[in-house]
């Protein structure tokens, strides 16, 4: 499937816990356009993973809307692919089982097996493609959940930090991994990450989502990202963005408090 | 076969080998009179004489088959119902109480009733067997189905399947280890059934072999038919264990 856009207007989500209601989001606008990679960023606890859940169908808003390609998500939308948070790979399947689990309905037999080997040696796990979730490190279980998602070939692909528990070499390549296979695909990407780092390596724009004290969140703030993908990680221009967005998120950086 | 399952099973045989020494020990002592308590050697010839008159292969044949009849009706019902139960909160709000009352019911209990409606045939001793694998199977079922980790059912929404794949492809196979340990414990509770239903009303069977024993006064025969059943239990679990590890792996 080509790439498609994502369009949330208004979007209110509550949820009600023993009674009491609890607004985790409230007013949140975002347009991500086909083939745009757009990162969300922000404090732990203000509502990202809920966004993302939302956009995928796998929630409804209390309020607002949610557009795939100009028409209502659906429950469970079959042009999203979801990479959650944990892996959540079907443990008695093998990785190459997993990744199968991810293709499209109509793809079958020996395509199927193509596909599947292409994309397990695309995370770099053609080695590994008999083993069991448990047999593998928690980091190729988030690359083969990757490779399930890809295999799916999604109008939108939707990313809850997906590098988050991978070691710090194995992230880069991943991120490395990630701008390649999405220049190929033009994929529309929408990547949740605590990494602001990663965020400018990989977006086209950042969405900062935040919320007022004890308030529901909503989009505090959008930037584009100057500079063509795929980016240079020394990039001397992104300093100045790097601290300003560390700032907004509390983090007192040397540049940002400087005068 | 590798030495270390070698070495297992000869730890196995330790305590049966044991009881076997105090067995010995206990009759030659003369704690008991031979009639309370006959030598293993008598019950061995106990044995020999049952096969040689060919009725020890007509108790173990029909009790097998009385077991195996009803736990796979018995089972296949737990299966159904319990699956229903699991799956569906209005299914398991209007079924499970029932079930769980009727649980409560003795097994002896159900022997005149089921006399009464099923005459004195096979078919009364099978039922009673299908009740008793019933319960563990629906048991274990339901609740495997209603636990399974709701992050595993939301990955197979987000990817496209529902109903019956999404039933096949991850509820069915994420409940599979508790609902293999289900049909053990169905098979156990089989063959605990079968005794009950032989010793009230039957002419043949392992169970019919105890109360006859008791009655013709042959504490031989009795302690065989006890080892008989200790045996058959132990095979037919041993073989659902091995037939379901073949099924998990695959
Ligand atoms: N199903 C739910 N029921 C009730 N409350 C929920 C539910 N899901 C999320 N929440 C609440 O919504 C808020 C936002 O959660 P969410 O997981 O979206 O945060 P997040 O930004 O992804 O955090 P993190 O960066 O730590 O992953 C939290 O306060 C959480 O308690
Ligand atoms: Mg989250």
């Amino acid at each position: 499937m080509s790439a498609v856009p994502l369009k949330i207007s208004g979007v209110a989500k509550e949820f009600t816990a023993s009674g009491r209601r609890h607004a985790v989001l409230a007013g949140v606008d975002l347009e991500v356009a086909a083939g745009e990679v757009v990162a969300l960023l922000g404090p732990s606890g203000c509502g990202k993973s809920t966004l993302l859940r939302l956009a995928g169908g796998l929630d409804t808003p209390t309020a607002g809307s949610v557009l795939v390609d100009g028409e209502p998500v659906r429950e469970f939308e079959p042009r999203c692919a979801v990479v959650f948070q944990e892996p959540r790979l079907l443990p008695w399947r093998t990785l190459a089982r997993n990744v199968a689990f991810g293709l499209p309905r109509d793809v079958t037999g020996d395509r199927a097996r193509d596909e599947v080997a292409h994309w397990l040696s695309v995370v770099g796990l053609a080695d590994f493609a008999r083993h069991r979730p448990r047999q593998v490190s928690g980091g190729m279980a988030q690359r083969a959940a990757l490779a399930r998602a890809l295999a799916r070939r999604p109008g939108v692909l939707l990313l809850d930090e997906p590098f988050a528990a991978l070691d710090a070499l194995t992230r880069l390549r991943m991120q490395d991994l990630l701008a390649d296979v999405q220049r190929e695909a033009g994929t529309t990407v929408l990547l949740v990450t605590h990494d602001v780092d990663e965020a400018l390596h990989l977006a086209d724009r950042i969405v900062l989502l935040g919320a007022s004290p004890d308030g529901p969140a909503s989009v505090r703030l959008v930037l584009d990202v100057p500079g063509a993908l795929p980016r240079d990680r020394g990039d001397a221009g992104l300093a100045a963005l790097r601290s300003s967005l560390l700032g907004e998120l509390g983090v007192r950086t040397p540049a940002a408090v400087a005068p | 076969m590798t030495v270390p399952h070698i070495g297992r099973i000869a730890a196995g045989a330790l305590l049966p080998a044991a009881i076997l020494v105090v067995w010995q020990l206990a009759a030659s002592a003369g704690i008991y009179s031979a009639a309370q308590l006959p030598p293993p050697g008598e019950v061995l010839s106990a044995l020999g004489e049952l096969v040689r008159r060919g009725e020890l292969w007509h108790h173990l044949a029909i009790s097998t088959q009385r077991v195996l009849i009803g736990f796979a009706a018995g089972s296949a019902l737990g299966l159904t119902l319990g699956g229903l139960v699991g799956l569906s909160r209005a299914a398991s709000a209007v079924i499970s109480p029932t079930v769980q009352a009727i649980r409560a019911v003795p097994s002896l209990a159900w022997v005149p009733l089921l006399l009464l409606w099923l005459g004195i045939g096979e078919t009364p001793k099978i039922v009673l067997v299908a009740i008793g694998a019933f319960f563990p199977v629906y048991t274990t079922v339901s609740a495997a189905l209603a636990h399974i980790d709701p992050h595993l059912i939301e990955v197979g929404r987000a990817y496209g399947r529902r109903g019956l794949p999404l039933l096949a492809t991850v509820l069915f196979p994420a409940a599979t280890p508790a609902i293999l340990s289900g049909l053990r414990l169905g098979l156990a509770q089989g063959w605990l059934f079968l005794v009950a239903a032989e010793l009230i009303a039957s002419s043949m069977g392992l169970g019919f072999l105890l109360i006859d024993s008791q009655n013709t006064g042959r504490t031989d025969v009795m302690l065989l038919a006890i080892i008989l059943l200790a045996v058959l239990g132990k095979l037919s679990d041993t073989l659902l264990g091995v037939v379901s590890k073949r099924a998990v792996t695959v």
